[in-house]
């Protein structure tokens, strides 16, 4: 009875009361429990703390197939709007578990500004150390790179930020875990089954036959984008740690040639990343309003139109790493890279990130 | 004006279960077709949007189903729950019927839920649909808009102009404008009227106003009452409805599955004056689930309320409003607004009349009371631990039995006798030639399903003719 009592202290946020409205709705009726892995958790309870409620909230993909297939979605009475109420909640809930809260606040007020602020600040940042004197512009020199913004600079600012995001994600991921008592904590089995889904997608799968995008009609392009999208990313990231291991381990300098593994890998990758978020933001905007939530659309829009910008400005410099245009380059690259690893590692509640989903 | 064809092959009128699957099938036989719906895009589907599963005779495993369910076993189901009010040889056709239908389903969009994983102990007997009622009816529209069948929403048919065994014209009205079609064949499959609660007063009087209905709106009877009053046979009792407890704070229409309360053979019942009136254990629930709707139906204002205890609430399945809770008997009552001193003598007596036994609620146990009238005969226990909890109970209607009487080639029968030219019936409007009384979990939309795509393809036949 402990979050009883907590409710007769603090009135309940409206998203909260809106979930548990539609959840125990949803636990009389069960008529989704093959489409995903939130109605079999509801069907482990009768009642739903605000914890239960952040978890269930976290466990959708937004596929919307239960949006589509309810009897009771608006214009009934009951308005039931699953994939919507998680979205809201998933918006209240990580400003609740973000660490620091501020940022979250400010996140979650204005979404596509706290971005589009956070990105310049890092390439100005970054721009500004770039070491003036010996602009190896054009250069094919060996270190050219590092040339450009000097490799303290570079390792400080990536390695601050990347030190500051898993602490954020680990300050969040242990509020969100206190509050929900989690059933399966972390396991071995379940943290497999849960890296099982998150490559495969499974929970983006409307019970098997993909996601409803514009209508009732089920279908998998979504899937497929978020595959080219995820893919991509895993790539350039193989390819920025192959480079860091001929560099550091065999010794040899960037630039590489174009058939070189990390030129290969970042260029594949990249493209990929290109065309899953091209896909995916052209399917958010002619989606169906109807189970979207407006707040989560904002940040899932800054988030795409970031990691656009980043896989474009990586590729570019792929393209032009011998030409002028290199050294500005690589500073709104880094730039990019490092506000995305701020933003969207800790505060933001994007429906983008995968959650680990026990079952 | 109405954007109506004046002419078709097939016209049919209702889009549920029944409906669309036969408009689908007498467009694949090549019929041009129109289907009219009353309700608007986001209210189709009829009480069909509100189901949860099909039962189909099969004689081995599938992916959907357990073991095997015979075309025997599936008959004697049928034989003890109308208590032999069937049509024996439309029923076993029915049934037959029912092995063809999973494949076909399928190949028009349906999805099931793998076998096992249902809720209701039914995965034998019975395959689920994935998402429900409402998912296969956009499977079924979908698949129907993709073969070119004309599907217009918004459209009442007012009525049918029905001349020795034969439909010349129908009339239908669309935002309040008027329009006749001259179809080749007409199949009406626009369900019972138990929305229709002046109908219902007929027989029930003011006490229909009271009553809740489960399914849509749009079950008006329309089309029934004037078939029947052009000669078609009637068929069942019109005074007769499937009815089930609901929760009383139900929406008056399409409150659909969610509303349906389980927990009265684990607490007792009582009327607006706190008295009982029932068995609440007399069989095991299934048996015993539709019996109650009457009940509560003849209860003064046709509002009862079950009562039980902290250890019997999580024995019955949640409900989607939550139970009324009190640390005390009288303030039970209170929030329910019965007369307290009344609850509380009856929790007394219940409690003092109970005997001692081994609970067990999967099946008749010997939990049982002594001394009161009436008696509850199995799962009695002691109502004695705080919080106590209540549901308000109203009758919940279903459908209602009266229908239209056909052949098997689902050819509505005339009073003379004879079988109509080009006028076909499928679904709920003729669901009581083989179910006269009571029900069995998933028949309706197996009747609908096996008789929609025979009236279809007979349709077709007569308009390609
Ligand atoms: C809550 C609930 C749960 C149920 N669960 C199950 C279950 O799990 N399994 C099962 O087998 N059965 C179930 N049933 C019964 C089942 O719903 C019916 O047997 C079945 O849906 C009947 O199908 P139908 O096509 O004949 O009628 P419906 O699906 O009701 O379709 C009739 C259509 O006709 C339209 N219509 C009516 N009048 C007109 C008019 N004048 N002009 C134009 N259109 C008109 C209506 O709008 C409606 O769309 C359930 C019923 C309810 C209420
Ligand atoms: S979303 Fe609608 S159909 Fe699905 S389980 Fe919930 S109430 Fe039932
Ligand atoms: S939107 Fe998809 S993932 Fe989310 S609850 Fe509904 S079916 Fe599950």
């Amino acid at each position: 009875m402990r979050s009883a009592e907590v409710h007769l202290r603090v009135p309940e946020s409206a998203g909260l009361q809106q979930g548990r409205r539609l959840v125990e709705i949803c636990n009389a009726c069960r008529y989704c429990e093959g489409y995903c892995a939130v109605f079999p958790a509801i069907e482990l309870r009768r009642q739903f703390t605000s914890g239960d409620l952040s978890y269930l909230a976290n466990l959708c993909h937004d596929c919307r197939a239960c949006y589509y297939s309810c009897q009771y979605a608006p214009p009934h009475e009951f308005a039931l709007n699953l994939p919507k109420a998680f979205s809201d909640l998933r918006l209240e809930t990580y400003e609740r578990y973000a660490w620091p809260r501020p940022l979250a606040a400010l996140f979650r007020r204005n979404g596509i500004a706290a971005s589009v602020l956070a990105l310049l600040c890092t390439v100005l940042f970054a721009w500004m150390a770039k070491t003036p004197s010996r602009s190896a512009a054009g250069s094919e020199n060996a270190g050219a790179f590092y040339a450009v913004v000097s490799e303290g600079v570079m390792i400080a600012i990536s390695g601050a930020a990347f030190l500051f995001a898993l602490l954020a994600l680990a300050m969040g991921l242990r509020n969100f875990w206190r509050d929900t008592n989690s059933p399966s904590a972390l396991d071995a089995p379940s943290l497999l089954a849960a890296f099982k889904d998150v490559f495969t997608l499974r929970n983006l799968g409307g019970g098997g036959d993909g996601c409803n995008n514009h209508d009732e009609s089920f279908s998998q392009t979504r899937r497929y984008f978020h595959h080219s999208l995820f893919y991509g990313f895993l790539l350039c990231f193989a390819s920025t740690y192959t480079a860091a291991v001929y560099e550091h381990i065999f010794g040899w300098i960037s630039p590489y040639p174009f058939l070189s593994l990390p030129v290969l890998l970042g260029t594949v990758g990249g493209a990929a990343m290109l065309v899953g978020i091209a896909g995916l933001l052209q399917i958010k905007v002619t989606a169906d309003p109807g189970p979207a939530s407006k707040l989560l659309l904002d940040i899932d829009y800054s988030f795409l139109v970031l990691l656009f910008v980043a896989a474009a400005t990586g590729l570019l410099l792929l393209a032009m790493r011998s030409t002028a245009a290199m050294g500005g380059l690589l500073a709104v690259h880094l730039g990019v890279i490092v506000s995305l690893f701020l933003i969207f590692t800790s505060p933001a509640p994007s429906s983008r990130r995968a959650t680990i989903s026990p079952r | 004006m109405v954007d109506l064809p004046q002419s078709c092959d097939v016209l049919v009128v209702g889009g549920g279960n029944a409906g669309l699957s036969a408009a689908i099938t007498a467009r694949e036989a090549g019929a041009s077709v129109i289907l009219l719906e009353h309700a608007p895009k986001a209210f189709r589907g009829g009480n069909s949007r509100h189901t949860r599963n099909l039962r189909l005779m099969h004689d081995s495993p599938t992916a959907t189903l357990r073991g095997s369910y015979s075309s025997s076993e599936y008959w004697n189901d049928l034989l003890s729950v109308t208590s032999g009010k069937t049509d024996e040889r439309l029923a076993r056709f029915t049934i037959d019927g029912t092995s063809q239908l999973l494949p076909w389903m399928k190949a028009h969009g349906a999805r099931f839920q793998p076998a096992l994983e249902g809720t209701l102990s039914l995965s034998r007997t019975n395959a689920f649909f994935l998402g429900g009622g409402k998912a296969l009816m956009n499977a079924y529209y979908a698949a129907a808009e993709r073969l070119g069948v004309n599907v217009l929403y918004d459209t009442e048919v007012r009525s049918l102009c029905l001349a020795r065994g034969m439909i010349r014209e129908v009339f239908a009205v669309k935002n309040g404008a008027s329009a006749a079609v001259r179809p080749k064949a007409v199949v009406v499959c626009s369900g019972g009227f138990q929305a229709n609660i002046e109908w219902l007063r007929e027989y029930w009087g003011d006490a229909a106003r009271n009553f809740i209905i489960r399914g849509t709106p749009y079950a008006q009877g329309v089309v029934l009452k004037n078939l029947l009053e052009q000669g078609a046979a009637p068929v069942g009792d019109p005074t007769q409805c499937h009815a089930v407890a609901v929760d009383a704070r139900a929406p008056k229409f399409d409150g659909g599955i969610v509303s349906r309360l389980d927990c009265v053979p684990f607490s007792i019942v009582v009327d607006r004056a706190g008295r009982r009136f029932y068995d609440e254990g007399e069989d095991i629930w299934p048996k015993r689930y539709a019996i109650w709707g009457r009940l509560v139906a003849q209860c003064p204002e046709q509002i009862a309320y079950a009562v039980t205890d902290a250890k019997s609430e999580k024995l019955s399945m949640p409900s989607a409003f939550p139970p009324i809770r009190a640390e005390t008997i009288v303030e039970l009552a209170g929030n329910l607004g019965i007369d307290a001193a009344a609850l509380e003598a009856t929790v007394r007596n219940f409690n003092q009349a109970v005997r001692p036994g081994k609970f067990d609620p999967g099946l008749l146990d010997d939990c049982r009371t002594e001394g009161i009238n009436p008696p509850k005969t199995h799962w009695a226990r002691p109502i004695d631990q705080p919080p106590f909890i209540g549901y308000p109970l109203r009758p919940g209607i279903t459908f209602t039995y009266l229908g239209v009487k056909v052949d098997e080639n689902a050819r509505v029968i005339m009073q003379d006798g004879r079988s109509s030219a080009n006028l076909f019936a499928a679904g709920e409007i003729m669901a009581g030639n083989i179910l006269g009384e009571g029900y069995v979990a998933g028949v309706g939309m197996a009747i609908g399903a096996v008789f929609g795509r025979i009236a279809g393809r007979e349709a077709a036949k007569v308009a390609l003719r």
